[in-house]
């Protein structure tokens, strides 16, 4: 039975969601190449993560003076991350789930399992977070333009197979 | 967005997503839809077990897909009281584009009413 995409949201954001008209975008395909058990892994996700201490949060007070504007910036966080090492800016979404265990949407204590068991080839170095509010009306383009190419190319650099990826 | 960009690049990817229903018009590549609330796209917090199967169904979209826009449906419902988890995920705060929206609504109301008590 297929999900239920409108179940958790606010009625009045469901109904604005199911109105619009949606224009079909081109679908790009690349095979996968290999078995997954040669496979090396990168992983992204929406939520606002963010290596304290090293790095700024996502830009949440401009958010707030421009509510029309998201950070489309993204973060690094690297495969031998600790739990206590992670922050999480995101101003749509309730982080203390995150800030308890990333794994609930960046899994990269569960996919150094998979590395250990051999069900996957093994894990990038480098992981990626964004920040999954982008305007309103939303607005990609800094993702398509800029910042998703660098988050490609630094995958390719690092040998990444395939992606998982988990917006929030 | 980010998929389309990382695909088109050579990387396969496949997305777990709370909303499936948008992957079809925006051309996803991979979409295993998953009826969770925001935030957790795995699973419950350290449910190590739930994130386990939620990511290896993935990786089984991952390799048995054979043309774009494959979307595939976990069955598994979310374990937990429908209204508590509905509250949960949501921000503590009021996000700030609600706040306008809501500021622009009510600008717009006063001056219906405005209009109105203005009109002989």
């Amino acid at each position: 039975m297929p999900v239920d995409s409108f179940m958790w949201l606010p009625r009045s954001l469901a109904a604005m969601y199911q109105g619009l008209t949606l224009e079909k975008e081109e679908a790009p395909w690349t095979f996968l190449a290999k078995p997954i058990e040669q496979c090396r892994f990168a992983l992204l996700t929406t939520a606002g993560l963010y290596l304290k201490g090293q790095d700024p949060p996502f830009d949440l007070e401009r958010e707030r003076r421009e509510p029309l504007w998201g950070d489309p910036t993204y973060r690094i966080i690297t495969r031998n991350v600790r739990q206590e090492d992670i922050g999480a800016a995101h101003l749509h979404v309730n982080t203390e789930d995150l800030l308890q265990d990333m794994n609930t949407a960046l899994p990269i204590q569960r996919f150094l399992e998979l590395e250990e068991a051999g069900e996957i080839g093994s894990l990038a170095p480098s992981h990626y977070s964004f920040m999954g509010f982008q305007g309103f009306p939303a607005n990609t383009a800094p993702w398509r333009d800029q910042y998703g190419p660098e988050v490609a190319r630094r995958m390719k650099d690092e040998g990444v197979d395939a992606a998982l990826l988990t917006p929030v | 967005m980010l998929a389309r960009v990382i695909e088109a690049a050579g990387i396969s990817t496949v997305l777990v997503s709370m909303m499936p229903y948008w992957s079809e018009p925006f051309g996803v590549p991979r979409t295993l839809g998953v009826e969770f609330p925001f935030v957790h796209p795995l699973g419950h917090a350290g449910d190590r077990q739930e994130q386990m199967k939620v990511i290896r169904e993935a990786l089984r979209v991952l390799r048995d897909a054979r043309e774009p826009r494959t979307v595939e449906h976990l069955p598994d419902k979310w374990s937990g009281d429908h209204e508590e988890w509905y509250r949960r995920w949501q921000p503590p705060e009021l996000p700030p584009i609600i706040a306008w929206l809501r500021e622009q609504q009510r600008k717009q109301a006063e001056e219906r009413r405005e209009g109105e008590g203005s009109k002989p």
